[in-house]
């Protein structure tokens, strides 16, 4: 069951973001950016939180899950302090983060570019 | 005489100019191909709910050893990243992208994409200035926004509590 609704829900969010793409004019990094955003936004208000628990990965993969960790970190710091309440997004996301970055910067360093097929 | 024809030639000159314009976007208009809204929305949404499916069950894998459900679902993000940066670097993610779409570009492994694939391209300019500035041309905007706005939240609850 578990497995349908990641299913029907991270399939779902795909969904909008080709709608986006096909009716609309944006860039795809504009796309991925109101994505995050709206993620984050959605975690605020308190809406996202029941999307993850109903779908788990399925909400969580996607981008605007980025945004919803980054967002629930910070707010989860909040309720220790300030200072908690900065670094807990980043600390959140840090692995996911810098694996993007060092794996990344590895892999553009080994390989080269490719024509587009 | 001479210069009042001129400009009445201009201004006839002028208006049919715009309707043909016109005329002319129509007509490209008419053999553009249209997206197909169906059979885009229909890849994308197969396969951006197979990599969410995929994602559950390694997540449940790890867990099934002992995993804590917070470290299964860094460590899975973790995989999609580095397996769609490998991906690009070999240049299968741009042909997967042309057939899924919006699929695979909204789950992480875009967001892993968009930093491999400039990097990669620039790699002429340096390993500094052209990898390690370009790793981030794409990626950088979504950092910048998505932690300002996971930020501002959480300042605003804690100045609420």
């Amino acid at each position: 069951m578990d497995y349908l609704y990641a299913f029907l829900i991270g399939g779902g969010i795909c969904v909008i973001g080709q709608v986006l793409m096909d009716t609309t004019k944006l860039t795809t990094p504009r796309i991925l950016v109101i994505f995050v955003v709206a993620g984050a936004v959605l975690t605020g208000l308190g809406l996202y939180e029941p999307l993850v628990q109903l779908a788990k990965n399925g909400a969580t993969v996607p981008l605007p899950g980025f945004g919803y960790s980054l967002a629930k970190g910070a707010m989860d710091g909040a309720k220790e302090g300030f200072l908690a309440a900065l670094s807990g997004g980043l600390k959140n996301t840090a692995a996911g983060l810098t694996a993007a970055v060092v794996f990344g910067y590895i892999v553009s360093l080994i390989f080269s570019p490719k024509s587009k097929r | 005489m001479a210069k009042q024809q001129q400009q009445q030639q201009q201004q006839q000159a002028k208006k049919p100019k715009k309707e043909v314009t016109k005329q002319y976007e129509q007509y490209v208009k008419q053999f553009t191909p249209r997206p197909k809204y169906f059979t885009n929305c229909a890849k994308a949404f197969v396969v951006g709910g197979l990599i969410c499916m995929a994602a559950l069950y390694i997540q449940n894998l790890l867990m099934k050893d002992g995993m804590s459900e917070k470290n299964a679902g860094a460590f899975v993000t973790v995989i999609l990243i580095c397996s769609a940066q490998l991906l690009t670097g070999f240049g299968v993610f741009d042909s997967i992208g042309k057939f899924a779409g919006a699929g695979i570009f909204v789950p992480i492994t875009g967001f892993a994409n968009s930093m491999v694939a400039p990097a990669i391209e620039y790699k002429k300019e340096g390993p500094v200035m052209g990898v390690g500035a370009k790793l981030f041309s794409l990626a950088g905007p979504v950092l910048v926004c998505g932690i300002s706005a996971g930020t501002i939240i959480g300042v605003i609850y804690y100045l609420m509590k």
